[in-house]
């Protein structure tokens, strides 16, 4: 597997670390949201057989975050965009 | 037919042509009293338990593909129990103590040899975070011992122990830890549970999970509906997307585990060793190759194979501990899928749906598992109240914050 940053081109996998699901979205509000939402946002994951969106940080190169959406059946990468772009 | 010294005599004079199958293969039945999910070592431990403790009728195993074709067959094979926390010590050990009578229990030669597991230490805090873990396992009766570099180093002559980065001082030991034949272990297990009436069915994948007012009433499959009063998931790293069938979602993430195996040596490693500085373990198999792994890959994965990093990472760790393996050649190496939960540790839990049991979250250490597994499931599914050693694994631990996360680092799945 090789990851083309939008920076620095396509990179080993060894030059990244990987930070999961980038679907989750943490709560808005500290205080005043359900427990369960915090639970969610924490703990549960779809993991899905399929493409997936997931977070990865450029740690021996730019260090620029990305969003990586990966097939899991099959490691293919089918888009990297910087993740300051999806925010 | 019973297996014996005997069997195999009588077998050997008739030029072995009297060997029957070790179990039926039987059509699916319109429905059963309990269907298990999944024919890893979980789900057929499972129903093998649930078949000679309880009295819970006809019993199904429903099976995607064959039989030990998952991480039941895939993995290094390694049994232990040298936990720290209150909630896997009991369990793990119930475990280890099941492996000690498996074979006679089941008729089934599985190769389980307790050859010891060494644990090695580098540094100082590294000793007493050993020691701390040697204690909590003696505190609860189990066998744990502390070995200094010398007498580590009759024992084990041939690791680096004046390595420049990560010297030796010694390890922690569990004696009673060691390996078994993984594949026997389904084998084994199958073949008993089928002699006690339970219809093994391969090849019958679970794609939907019918359920009428909140309850579970049966399983559609590639070989038609099945009914069943009561169900039980045992699907290990493709726990996510079975649940996902009755609408839950799981404190988990699907990752890829490498193993890896050498040419056949002559006897060399007569026990586990297992690298404190990096993640590395590795023993040597009757067959003669030395069978080893390290970290997960660490990214989520259903392809069932790795990466290079990884396998560059694995072999630094053993020359690091053990130059010698240096020129012995890599000759096959795999991967499988781990149910890595966000505490690094399992879920043995009724579920919010009715008639609906999870058995989930073995991450890369559920082949030592595999005998308590089976036998608390089988608990919890006929009694409907959790085994007293397995009250910890609960599904809303996550939401109520009474995790038990051994390695101390959080909802991060690739760090447990
Ligand atoms: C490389 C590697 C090394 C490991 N090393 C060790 C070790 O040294 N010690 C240790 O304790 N643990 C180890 N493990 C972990 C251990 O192997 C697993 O935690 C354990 O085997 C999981 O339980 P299982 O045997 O029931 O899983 P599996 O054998 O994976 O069984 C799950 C079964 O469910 C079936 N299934 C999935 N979906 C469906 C469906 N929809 N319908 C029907 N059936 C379905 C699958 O086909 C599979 O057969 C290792 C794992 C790997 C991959
Ligand atoms: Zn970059």
């Amino acid at each position: 597997m090789r990851i083309a940053c939008p920076y620095c081109g396509p990179r080993g996998l060894e030059e990244f670390l990987y930070h999961g699901d980038a679907s989750v979205r943490r709560p808005e509000d500290g205080g005043a949201v359900p427990d369960q939402a915090w639970t969610d946002y924490v703990y549960l994951r779809e993991n899905a057989n399929g493409p997936h969106r997931e977070l990865w940080y450029h740690h021996a190169g730019c260090h620029a975050w990305l969003v990586v959406t990966r097939d899991l059946r099959s490691h293919d990468i089918l888009g990297v965009t910087a993740a300051r772009d999806e925010a | 037919m019973r297996y014996s010294a005997l069997t195999v005599l009588t077998q050997a004079l008739r030029g072995h042509a009297g060997w029957r199958p070790a179990w039926r293969n039987p059509a699916p039945a319109p429905d059963y009293d309990v269907v298990i999910v999944g024919g890893g070592g979980h789900g057929l431990a499972t129903a093998y338990y649930l078949a000679k403790h309880h009295n819970v009728g006809r019993i199904g195993l429903l099976e995607k593909s064959w039989l030990g074709n998952g991480s039941v067959g895939r993995n290094t094979t390694i049994i232990r129990s040298n936990y720290l926390l209150p909630g896997n010590l009991p369990f793990y050990e119930l475990s280890m103590k099941l492996w000690e009578g498996l074979e006679q229990d089941i008729n089934y030669n599985a190769m389980v040899s307790q050859r010891g597991v060494f644990n090695i230490y580098h540094s100082d805090p590294q000793r007493d975070a050993y020691a701390r873990r040697g204690n909590a396992m003696r505190l609860h009766g189990i066998d744990a011992e502390l070995v200094d570099r010398d007498a580590l180093r009759q024992r084990i002559p041939y690791l680096d122990y004046d390595n420049a980065r990560f010297p030796i001082q010694g390890a922690l030991l569990q004696k009673r830890g060691g390996t078994v034949r993984h594949d026997a272990v389904a084998w084994g297990y199958a073949r008993a549970a089928d002699r006690l009436g339970v219809d093994i069915i391969q090849n019958c994948e679970v794609t939907g999970i019918r359920q009428e007012r909140g309850k579970v009433i049966g399983v559609e499959t590639t070989r038609g509906y099945i009914g069943a009063k009561k169900l039980g998931i045992a699907v290990a790293g493709a726990s996510s997307l079975v649940a996902a069938m009755a609408g839950l979602r799981l404190p988990i993430e699907s990752h890829v585990l490498q193993a890896f195996v050498s040419e056949a040596l002559k006897p060399l490693i007569d026990t586990v060793i297992t690298f404190g500085a990096g993640h590395f373990y590795i023993s040597q198999s009757d067959k003669g190759g030395l069978v080893f792994g390290g970290d997960i890959d660490g990214y989520n994965s259903y392809a069932a194979r790795g990466n290079l990093p990884t396998i560059e990472d694995v072999c630094e760790g053993g020359m690091a501990l053990m130059p010698m393996i240096g020129r012995a050649r890599l000759v096959r190496h795999w991967g499988g899928i781990m149910d890595m939960t966000m505490d690094g540790s399992p879920i043995i839990d009724r579920t919010p749906v009715e008639n609906l049991f999870l058995n989930a979250g073995w991450c890369y250490g559920g082949f030592k598992a595999t005998p308590a597994s089976g036998f608390c499931f089988a608990h919890l599914i006929a009694c409907e109240t959790p085994h007293k050693v397995a009250t910890f694994y609960r599904l809303d631990r996550f939401a109520s914050g009474r995790l038990i996360d051994e390695k101390g680092v959080g909802a991060q799945p690739n760090l447990h």
